[in-house]
């Protein structure tokens, strides 16, 4: 599964990293999730998969025993997750201020933080 | 002695104090000080000219061989006496000469710290605490040329003087850790005796030459003098103490200090005499030119100052002896001049030599102290300036090794160019025809007349009894410089000699010089070429490709345009990235494994792509909201099959939060556009797709190395024994990583305020402000 998902991360990269070139402010936005996303999938990728066994130790037991999914990524990425929304929430709401603002979604076009003439 | 040396620094902390308390009485309050230093100094004269020398050391920096090492002999109680004695005449100058100004509590502080580090110049006897002093001077001498820091002429004459002299003190700093190394010891008292071992050893040429260039730098030499005349933008007192007499006689001072040690090799005469030689001319040529009393004086300092180097440079017992007496001379005549200068300035309301004459009449005390300054400039009997031009046209005469010749002519041409800035600097103003000034003059202050008829009186008194006073003491001073025992005879008279007659062509060719301003000014004009092409220019030019050359790069990665940001980022990962894996990495290693993938999974897949691509084709803002969405559910879904339930369900409510807040916000935004150009997209594309398979090419890399995790184990058996969770992830989380978990509470936290604060922004509440 591995290899699959190189691809797909690969491909998840490229379409995050266009939609950031773009000129457009929302396309900026979705880029970055896209990009989040991709980023996420990486770490978990890199620390291998394992099907089914998530790691939590039994009722009884005092340590993780057989088989079990890495902790260490997982515990990375809920960090990165949650940090990613706070993100793109962000941006999201600065974005749409400075839409308000200066009236042109372009980013070639913000030039400076006057308001346009109504 | 330390005492001494920090008293000064202790009392630039409390003076603005003193002075908000006492007012008008401040400067006789503070002059005790200087006055103290000069009598505790002067109390050491006896024992001093017996030959003895007194050190103390204080460890500071055990570590690195560094002490508060001080020592005081011949030269150093010379320097010391001069410091503190015309800082005492100057701090009753500026009490009166800045009576009036708002700031002169600061002025008293920036005076006493610079006083009290060309104290510890003149007495350290380590070289790295000499090197702390030394900056210390150029940094009071900053602040003081910044006094007036409202003009921009004063703040840029002030930071080209720090520029100058802080860059060339970073040479000196290399090069006494140079010699220092060489000579294996920081104590400047032993490095005579190790002179053999420093001058053979193959440091010795570059060491020599950043130290020179540090005390050339310092001391305004010929291309480092630039700095000097800018230096004037000071108030007159500051120009009297710091750039005539003491501070830019410090490298002076050090050139003499080293000289036992690093001197009479072939580079010393060649160098440090060509330098000083070529700077009295140059400045001695230009200072009479002018017409403004500073410019005037400020040259011929810097000419006086290159004479001293040049006496050096020869480095004969009796050059030495020469430099030692000129350089009592100078600081006599120099700092009396400048405090005229400023006398007549502030009576007059001008300095150009031009608008002025006849102020004998009016202001006498002040003529009588500037006379004898200038008939000392100038050489004439009985003066110590006499005596000091003797004594430099015979070493010239004597300096058998070099180009006797030369060097006299050289000399004496210096020396003609003094007595007409001499001539000028009072003649001019002080007899004549009255002129017509800004303000009607009349006779300065007490406390700003007595300085210059206080040094004229020494002069006079030294000139008299030059043997009776100076002769044992300067013994002392001379036997520090040359290395070894001297013996100093000073007189008036000489008997009918080459010495003598060049003296009288001198006065003669000076004053004929003087005479004739008028009509030679026109023809040596065009030899000015320096303003075009000297130094300064060069500074100038140099100043301003540093600021072009910024800005050239700011524009270039600073350019304000998200994707170039982008564009460099990838491009300099990429290139990192292919150039480990080119050197690093076996392909062949790769394995491509797809034999356990189940048939759900490859649908999960192909839908993400699906999204994936989506949204880069679509021209709907709800599609992309949507097809993002899929993603994100995808990758949850991910989770739920890989052992990750607390990711799964993270992702789960953050995706549906996210799609939310997304789809409410760009509702209000307008419809996807396309700004950009075919070419460029497909640009981009390219630089995507690469960077896309750069990274697939890292994962199957990665993953087809067997993993190596110390950190998953130490979690796994750990988590129940030490935190008591049956989940890991929590465990790491909440308790492991706690304070990481704390910081990303915070970022979330601002980002909250941040998101509150945007939404209360509105457009109107800007148009109030």
């Amino acid at each position: 599964m591995e290899t699959v998902l190189a691809f797909v991360i690969g491909i998840l990269f490229a379409v995050g990293i266009y939609l950031m070139m773009r000129r457009s402010l929302v396309k900026l936005i979705i880029g970055l999730g896209v990009l989040g996303h991709a980023a996420n999938l990486l770490i978990f990728t890199v620390g291998r998969l394992t099907r089914g066994e998530p790691p939590l130790i039994g009722k009884h037991e005092e340590v993780l025993s057989g088989t079990f999914a890495d902790p260490l990524p997982q515990a990375l990425i809920l960090t990165a997750i949650v940090i990613g929304f706070g993100v793109q929430v962000f941006a999201a709401v600065l974005i749409k201020s400075a839409y308000r603002i200066v009236g042109t979604d372009d980013l070639d076009e913000m030039k400076s933080t006057d308001e346009t003439q109504p | 002695m330390l005492y001494a040396v920090v008293s000064g620094f202790g009392a630039a902390l409390v003076a603005p104090l003193i002075h908000q308390s006492v007012r008008r009485w401040s400067g006789w309050l503070l002059v005790l000080l200087p006055l103290a230093l000069f009598g505790y100094f002067a109390s050491h004269m006896e024992q001093i000219s017996d030959g003895e020398k007194i050190a103390f050391a204080y460890t500071w920096v055990p570590s690195l061989d560094v002490e508060l090492a001080f020592m005081l002999d011949g030269l150093s109680l010379l320097f010391v006496l001069l410091v503190s004695g015309i800082g005492a005449l100057i701090v009753l100058y500026g009490s009166a000469y800045l009576a009036d100004h708002p700031q002169l509590g600061r002025f008293y502080a920036y005076l006493l710290m610079f006083m009290a580090s060309m104290l510890g110049v003149a007495l350290a006897d380590n070289l790295i605490t000499l090197f702390i002093f030394w900056e210390l001077t150029s940094i009071s001498s900053y602040l003081l040329i910044a006094f007036k820091h409202d003009y921009e002429s004063s703040r840029e004459a002030a930071k080209k003087a720090l520029i100058v002299t802080g860059a060339g003190g970073l040479a000196l700093l290399a090069g006494l850790i140079l010699v220092g190394i060489e000579a294996d010891t920081w104590t400047i008292s032993e490095l005579a005796s190790r002179k053999d071992v420093i001058q053979e050893g193959g440091l010795y040429l570059p060491a020599l030459l950043l130290i020179l260039v540090g005390c050339f730098a310092k001391s305004a030499q010929f291309p480092f003098h630039f700095w000097l005349p800018y230096a004037m933008e000071a108030p007159t007192p500051v120009s009297a103490y710091l750039h005539s007499a003491t501070m830019v006689k410090a490298g002076v001072y050090l050139l003499a200090r080293l000289h036992p040690s690093l001197g009479g090799t072939d580079e010393w005469h060649a160098i440090v005499t060509g330098v000083g030689g070529l700077t009295m001319l140059i400045a001695g040529f230009i200072a009479w030119q002018h017409t403004d009393l500073k410019k005037i004086l400020a040259y011929t300092t810097i000419s006086a100052l290159g004479i001293l180097v040049f006496l050096l440079g020869i480095g004969t017992g009796l050059a030495v002896k020469g430099a030692m007496i000129f350089l009592l001379v100078h600081s006599l005549y120099k700092g009396a001049l400048f405090m005229v200068a400023g006398s007549i300035d502030h009576e007059t309301g001008t300095r150009d030599i031009a608008q002025l004459g006849d102020l004998a009449k009016s202001m006498p005390f002040t003529a009588v102290g500037a006379g004898l300054a200038a008939l000392s400039m100038a050489g004439l009997p009985p003066l110590l300036g006499f005596i000091g031009k003797e004594i430099i046209y015979e070493a010239t005469q004597e300096a058998h090794d070099l180009l006797p010749l030369v060097l006299t002519a050289a000399a004496l041409l210096a020396n003609i160019f003094n007595v007409a800035a001499a001539a000028m600097v009072t003649l001019k103003p002080f007899t004549g025809q009255a002129a017509h000034t800004p303000k009607h003059p009349h006779e300065a202050p007490l406390a700003m007349w007595i300085g210059p008829v206080v040094l004229g009186g020494f002069t006079l008194a030294f000139g008299v009894a030059s043997n009776l006073l100076l002769k044992d003491f300067f013994a002392q001073t001379v036997a520090a410089v040359y290395g070894k025992p001297y013996e100093v005879k000073l007189g008036l008279w000489h008997g009918l000699n080459t010495t003598l007659v060049l003296s009288v062509v001198t006065l003669v060719a000076g004053g004929l010089l003087y005479a004739y301003l008028r009509q030679i000014l026109p023809i040596v004009k065009p030899l000015n070429v320096g303003e075009k092409l000297g130094p300064d220019r060069l500074y100038d030019i140099g100043f301003e490709g540093i600021l072009d050359f910024a800005s050239l790069t700011e524009r270039f990665f600073q350019n304000g345009h998200l994707r170039y940001y982008l564009m460099t980022i990838i491009f300099t990962l990429s290139s990192l990235l292919i150039l480990t894996m080119t050197t690093q990495i076996d392909f062949d290693s790769i394995q491509l494994n797809v034999d356990d993938v189940l048939l759900h999974e490859y649908l999960l897949a192909g839908l993400m792509i699906a999204a994936a691509i989506t949204i880069t084709m679509t021209s709907s803002r709800l599609m992309a909201v949507a097809a993002l969405g899929v993603v994100g559910y995808s990758v949850a879904l991910l989770y739920v099959f890989y052992g990750a339930p607390d990711l799964a369900m993270t992702q789960f409510s953050i995706e549906t939060l996210s799609v939310v807040v997304l789809v409410l916000v760009l509702y209000r935004l307008p419809k996807f556009k396309d700004f950009s150009t075919p070419r460029s997209r497909a640009r981009d594309g390219i630089i995507a797709v690469m960077f896309g398979g750069l990274v697939t090419t890292l994962i199957l890399i990665i993953t087809s190395e067997p993993l190596q995790s110390r950190l998953s184990p130490y979690f796994a058996e750990n988590s129940y024994v030490l935190a008591k969770g049956h989940n890991v992830v929590n465990v790491i989380l909440v308790d492991f990583r706690g304070f990481d978990t704390m910081g990303e509470i915070t970022v979330l936290g601002v980002a909250a305020i941040g998101i509150f604060a945007l939404l209360k922004l509105r457009p109107s509440s800007r148009k109030e402000e």
